[in-house]
C-alpha cells in the first residue's frame, strides 16, 4: 500500500467581503484534488463562507485592514480547515454557538452561521480570546476516492 | 462570480430573479434593491425565483428572511421558487420552511400570491 496522501496550504488576505467568495473558491480548488463530491465541495465553500464572513464582520467588524488566515491540511480522505482572525474574539462561545444567535440583529444577519459549520462538517472546534482574535477548524472525512491520489 | 438581480412586476407582485453567488458581500446590494423597489408601494406581495442562484449561505438566509418581514408589515404575501437542492437544505436546517411557502417554478409561486385573474 502507498502511504497516505499528505498536503497543505496556507493563504493571508485582508478582511474586505469581497475576499468571501476568493477564500471559498481557493479552498475548493486546493481540496479538489481529492476528488470530493459535488456535494462535498458545496458543504465546504458554504462553511468557509461562513467562518469568513464572521471575521469580517464579527472579528474586525467589517474594518479592512485585518488579516484572515486559512490552512488547510489534507491526509488521506481527512480535511482540516483553519480560518484564524486577530480581532475582536468572542466573548461567549457557547452563545455564539446557539441556533439563530446573532450578536448583531441590526445587520439581518439569520445567526445560523455555526450551525450550519457543525451540520456540514465532522468537527467544529472554536478557540477564542477577548481581544486576541478567533481560531475556527473544521474537519471533514470525505467519502470518496481515500487512496486513489497518485504520488 | 457577483450576483446579478433582476425584476420585474405582474399585478401586485414585485418578481425578482437572482443568478450568481448569495453571500454577506453581494447581501447588501440585494438589500437595497429590494428595499428601494418595495418602498414604491406599487406591489404588495414578493416572488423570489433562485432558479441561477449557484451559491448561498446564512449571509442569504438573513436578508430573505429580511425581505419576508418586510413584505409581512405590508400585508403581503412572499412566495420563493425554484431552489437548488444545495440551497434547499440551508432553508431546511434553518426552519425557513416552515415560515414561508416554497413552489417549484415561477408561475406557481405567482399564482399563490393570489394573482389568477
Amino acid at each position: 500500500m502507498s502511504e497516505v496522501h499528505k498536503n497543505f496550504m496556507e493563504l493571508s488576505f485582508a478582511s474586505r467581503s469581497e475576499n468571501e467568495s476568493f477564500a471559498r473558491v481557493a479552498v475548493a480548488s486546493f481540496i479538489s484534488q481529492l476528488d470530493p463530491t459535488m456535494e462535498e465541495l458545496t458543504d465546504i465553500k458554504t462553511v468557509v463562507s461562513e467562518a469568513v464572513t464572521n471575521a469580517v464582520i464579527h472579528g474586525y467588524e467589517e474594518k479592512t485592514d485585518g488579516v484572515i488566515t486559512i490552512r488547510t491540511y489534507m491526509e488521506g480522505h481527512k480535511v482540516s480547515i483553519e480560518i484564524v482572525d486577530q480581532g475582536l474574539g468572542i466573548d461567549n462561545v457557547d452563545e455564539a454557538r446557539q441556533p439563530l444567535y446573532t450578536s448583531k440583529p441590526e445587520l439581518e444577519r439569520s445567526g445560523m452561521g455555526f450551525t450550519i459549520m457543525e451540520n456540514f462538517m465532522d468537527e467544529v472546534t472554536v478557540e477564542s480570546q477577548a481581544g486576541q482574535g478567533t481560531k475556527i477548524q473544521l474537519v471533514k472525512h470525505l467519502k470518496t476516492h481515500q487512496q486513489t491520489i497518485q504520488h | 462570480m457577483g450576483l446579478y438581480v433582476d425584476v420585474a412586476r405582474r399585478r401586485s407582485v414585485l418578481i425578482v430573479r437572482l443568478s450568481g453567488e448569495l453571500d454577506h458581500h453581494t447581501a447588501t446590494q440585494v438589500r437595497q434593491r429590494l428595499e428601494n423597489e418595495l418602498s414604491k408601494e406599487i406591489d404588495t406581495n414578493l416572488v423570489l425565483n433562485l432558479e441561477d442562484l449557484t451559491f448561498m449561505d446564512s449571509s442569504g438566509l438573513g436578508v430573505v428572511l429580511g425581505r419576508y418581514r418586510q413584505i409581512s408589515q405590508l400585508g403581503g404575501q412572499m412566495a420563493v421558487c425554484s431552489v437548488q437542492p444545495s440551497i434547499h437544505r440551508l432553508f431546511e436546517m434553518s426552519g425557513l420552511f416552515k415560515v414561508f411557502s416554497f413552489y417549484e417554478n415561477e408561475e406557481q409561486a405567482i399564482q399563490a400570491c393570489g394573482v389568477a385573474s
